[in-house]
């Protein structure tokens, strides 16, 4: 398929002037969103019945070496159902904070994306339920690893990183009690709370 | 009390010649029997991040089968185990942790690191990987090798053995803690800065600022 999907089309329809230009690039289609209608659009994508984008594949940004180039946030959607996937992009000028907003509230997987994508590249998601570090550890102070002015090594000295990654106490943000199944028993799906509750897992009786 | 009585009459000293090929009687040095014991019933940490710990595997199972060196139990707790055995990269979010599972470890503990990423961190000189574990923790052997085939890792725990046959009772700074000090680190900063210097094809990567 080299021509543009029709998902890019019926969202200018939808949105018009808010969707500001599209292409195919490796016969996949990308569409560029303002940011201000952004989660609109993504609800619109997600919820019509046309469209169906029910799954979120990823959440990630892109830097492109050339400074004039503005951060580009990228949402990879997928339609189970349909079999077709769409990208869709906001550019955010870099002189101005790097803000857009969460899509949590349309699909749940996308908490850890946008966490990841905060703690590599220093985007904020606006209303995100829990936006700290996931890869690097929480009081990690160097700044956005992947940022293109990132340096490779990091900016502190091996002994200073070494330092602060001795002084870091891991017990304290990744505790057992926050990975306790029992925890989020209330919000597993139906038959595995049917499975625990037989004990196939033996603490939950 | 009806023990035989074994001095024979021609000795009324009652001064038996012990001869050394006596089955009741060994003499040896301490050091020698402490050793041997150690070296040969050492007890491993596995603490596997990378693809050195697929190796590390394929050393434990049957086909090459550590057992063989005295290392019948893999410890999984620090509490029972002799030497640390570190496969694979260590990132910086994990140096804490390694740090914390060497300082549960009782004495007397070695460790071996397994591997370039493990012994210099390997190919990747970049922001998130500690350079060589010993700027965390002492190291007793380095084993080369991306990843060391079991051969190598097998050599390298021979040469700990080795290592520990050389070592005295009496000398009370092999068994002393290298604890994190004040600074934060166990090395003086200069020495973590100069381990941690790039080296080979990294000195080349100008992008590094």
């Amino acid at each position: 398929m080299t021509s543009l999907s029709p998902s890019a089309a019926a969202l200018r329809h939808a949105f018009g002037d808010a969707v500001e230009r599209s292409l195919v690039s490796c016969r996949d289609t990308i569409v560029y969103v303002r940011r201000d209608r952004v989660h609109d659009a993504l609800a619109w994508l997600k919820t019509t019945p046309e469209q169906t984008f029910d799954y979120l594949t990823d959440v990630t940004a892109v830097e492109y070496r050339d400074p004039e180039r503005p951060l580009e946030v990228v949402w990879q959607l997928r339609s189970l159902a349909r079999r077709a996937d769409l990208r869709v992009k906001v550019a955010l000028d870099k002189s101005a904070p790097l803000e857009v907003p969460t899509v949590c509230d349309l699909w749940k997987g996308a908490d850890w994306l946008e966490r990841e994508t905060y703690d590599m590249f220093g985007v904020v998601f606006t209303g995100h339920p829990d936006l700290r570090r996931i890869i690097m550890w929480e009081t990690y102070a160097e700044g956005y690893p992947l940022r293109k002015d990132f340096p490779l090594r990091g900016h502190f000295s091996r002994a200073e990183q070494t330092r602060q990654a001795l002084a870091a106490n891991p017990e304290a943000h990744y505790s057992l009690d926050e990975l306790s199944i029992a925890e989020a028993f209330h919000e597993l799906p139906k038959d595995m709370r049917e499975r625990l509750r037989r004990g196939e897992r033996g603490f939950l009786k | 009390m009806g023990l035989i009585e074994r001095t024979p009459p021609d000795d009324p000293a009652g001064a038996t010649a012990v001869s050394s090929i006596s089955p009741n009687w060994v003499t040896t040095r301490l050091d020698f029997l402490t050793n041997w014991a150690r070296a040969n019933s050492l007890w491993p940490m596995p603490f596997g991040t990378a693809c050195c710990a697929i190796e590390y595997m394929a050393t434990a199972a049957s086909r090459f089968d550590i057992a063989r060196f005295g290392m019948e139990r893999q410890s999984f707790s620090p509490r029972q185990a002799d030497v640390l055995i570190c496969a694979g990269r260590l990132p910086f979010k994990l140096a804490p942790v390694i740090r914390l599972i060497w300082d549960q470890m009782p004495q007397p503990k070695w460790s071996i690191s397994m591997g370039a990423c493990a012994s210099s961190g390997g190919i990747f000189d970049n922001y998130a990987m500690v350079q060589g574990i010993d700027t965390i923790i002492p190291v007793d052997v380095y084993v080369p090798g991306c990843p060391p085939r079991p051969e190598g890792l097998i050599y390298g725990i021979r040469l700990l053995q080795k290592k520990i046959q050389g070592e005295s009772i009496a000398d009370d700074s092999l068994r002393q803690e290298h604890l994190v000090g004040p600074s934060g680190l166990f090395l003086p900063a200069e020495r973590v800065d100069e381990l941690s210097e790039p080296f080979g094809n990294s000195v080349s990567q100008t992008r590094s600022g």
